[in-house]
């Protein structure tokens, strides 16, 4: 276990990386030294001090608990979405692959057409559908993300569905669905990893953007979006809530697409040092 | 080019488009609720001879399958209805508000794949395990740093550093190329980050490829100088998936360049089409994300053309 971790500097300090933020976002009404929610009028627009580390927002509430919650806000809405899409997406491209024909042909022409779409258009119009709340961000993302996931996992099923241990299942009568489960979703599973930790990275960056555009996470939920198109009202008077909510969103998507970056070394070693 | 390869490309851009015209359509549609009723609800009284009166405007009494027909005719015409509240045509206000995304997009587009060249043919020159990481992390952090936020980051330093230097809103290259390119010029730079950050990455690897191949050593061994070596021989031959990546990532900023828009104030298809949403205004929210998505398709479609012109062996797969 401590020679793999040793042999896998950058895969275990992405883990940690993204550890720490995880814990601290589930943890946050543990860690957090002030409620988020709280407004302390005289306290206004503070830089960093002692007694709000990094200083407080133009409602006088503390910016470090506003940001830990808002890792909770942020991290929801996207494992929510990426499971989400992993599931649809996920499941559709591998039966398309299997069953193949006229089943893998509709349904990727489908796709294909909802991967036409540039990512932030088709979750604003998802959005304008469902009216902009958190969880229509969430479905927003998950819609996006799902014809990424059949493309991707649909074309390494492809190979295993041809492979000699599928064709040889196949002839001593094992059913499609023990195939399925049995052969297919494990041999597919450390891609769907891989994928899953850069697609949540990317996730991330989406649902910032949405509620930054006043499209997600709605006030007085606690957001990182929202932190910046609210900060950026207040920008000259105090830059602070803008600039740690920047940095808390770059940590948690770097964080994650390293992690991601890290795996596919990890897990296939063939692939390790090209893009 | 042969022409199979063109026809079979271009046959699966009509299926798609025409996939894009369909799920468009029926955003509306799939609205909860009655759409028209809230559509009214921003600012007038809801009675049910209202409701009948827009429905019937806007055609909604009709069956779905000639409604898709009398939108779809309209829209092959430059015709995308009538703007809920102004009454204008909607393709009266897509116009008037295209520039400005048009000209920071393709700026955006220039200046990434412009510097992303020699910054990645710089980088394939270090090697070495600290330099990998060094490229690996540095790749990662541009490609996850949220744009708006550095945009944000900018204008304030802007204003703290060149307190003259008008960074937000826009004015047409025609009637102030200076003022119209000192505006473009942190929006630009926002909005091309990830992709400096991925191509440059990208230019590297393929660099590095090119520069293990056989006719690299020819040209080295034959007396070639250095530059001519990395700059003729191998970048050329690096460029091939670079075109790919530049068109796919023109969409990609296509769709960033909504929320850049958003944090310098300029009127383009994404404020036009936030505003819209907040409005209500249905029509004008289907004729932007349409316009919008079949340029990127458009693009898209041109690029893989581009590229087996580049490379012909594409076209006899």
């Amino acid at each position: 276990m401590i020679a793999f971790f040793r042999q896998n500097k950058l895969l275990t300090f992405a883990a940690v990386f993204v550890a720490i933020q995880v814990l601290l976002a589930i943890f946050a009404p543990i860690v957090s030294p002030h409620d988020p929610f709280v407004q302390v009028m005289v306290q206004r627009m503070k830089g960093p001090n002692a007694l709000n580390w990094l200083g407080t927002d133009q409602l006088g509430r503390d910016v470090f608990a506003r940001i830990l919650y808002g890792y909770r806000t942020s991290l929801l809405t996207c494992l929510a979405a990426v499971v989400m899409a992993l599931l649809a997406g996920g499941s559709l491209g591998m039966l398309a692959a299997y069953y193949r024909g006229w089943f893998d042909r509709i349904v990727m022409r489908f796709m294909d057409v909802l991967f036409a779409f540039p990512i932030m258009l088709l979750a604003i119009a998802v959005i304008a559908v469902l009216g902009p709340n958190m969880w229509s961000a969430a479905i927003a993302i998950a819609i996006v993300y799902t014809p990424i996931f059949a493309r991707l996992l649909r074309g390494p099923a492809l190979v295993i569905c041809e492979s000699e241990y599928v064709l040889g299942a196949k002839a001593i009568g094992a059913g499609d669905m023990r195939i399925i489960f049995l052969h297919l979703l494990p041999n597919i599973a450390s891609v769907a990893l891989v994928q899953t930790s850069l697609l949540l990275s990317a996730a991330i960056l989406v649902e910032a953007s949405l509620s930054f555009l006043g499209l997600g996470a709605q006030p007085p939920v606690p957001s990182l979006g929202l932190m910046l198109s609210e900060g950026r009202n207040f920008l000259l008077l105090s830059p602070w809530p803008a600039v740690f909510a920047g940095f808390a969103i770059l940590f948690l998507s770097f964080g994650f697409n390293l992690l991601g970056d890290a795996l596919r070394d990890t897990l296939d070693p063939r692939l390790r040092g090209r893009d | 080019m042969p022409l199979r390869f063109f026809l079979a490309r271009l046959i699966d851009l009509v299926v798609v488009l025409f996939g894009i015209s369909i799920v468009v359509f029926l955003m509306i549609r799939l609205i909860p609720g009655d759409a028209v009723a809230i559509m009214l609800g921003a600012n007038t009284e809801i009675t049910p001879e209202s409701i009948a009166e827009l429905r019937g405007r806007l055609g909604l009494d009709r069956p779905m399958i000639e409604q898709y027909f009398v939108w779809i005719s309209g829209v092959l015409q430059g015709d995308f209805g009538t703007s809920i509240w102004t009454g204008r045509p909607v393709s009266e206000e897509i116009a008037a508000n295209i520039w400005p995304t048009i000209e920071l997009t393709l700026l955006s587009v220039l200046f990434g794949a412009a510097f992303s060249i020699p910054l990645g043919a710089f980088m394939a020159q270090a090697r070495g395990r600290g330099s990998e990481v060094a490229v690996r992390v540095g790749a990662i952090a541009g490609l996850t740093i949220p744009s708006f936020w550095l945009g944000i980051v900018s204008i304030f330093m802007v204003s703290k550093l060149f307190p003259g230097w008008q960074a937000l809103g826009y004015v047409p290259f025609t009637q102030d190329p200076l003022g119209n390119l000192s505006r473009m010029i942190l929006p630009v730079i926002a909005l091309s980050l990830p992709m400096l950050a991925n191509l440059s990455r990208l230019v590297r690897s393929a660099m590095l490829d090119a520069l293990g191949q056989d006719y690299v050593r020819t040209a080295k061994a034959k007396g070639a100088p250095r530059r001519v070596v990395v700059y003729k021989h191998a970048l050329r031959n690096a460029l091939i998936p670079f075109v790919t990546s530049v068109g796919v990532s023109a969409g990609y900023l296509l769709g960033g360049a909504i929320v850049i828009e958003q944090v310098f104030a300029i009127p383009g298809l994404g404020r036009l089409v936030l505003g819209a949403i907040s409005e209500r205004n249905y029509p004008l929210v289907q004729a932007t994300i349409l316009v919008m998505t079949a340029g990127f398709v458009i693009v898209n479609f041109l690029v893989d053309l581009l590229y087996a012109v580049i490379d012909p062996r594409i076209s006899r797969r």
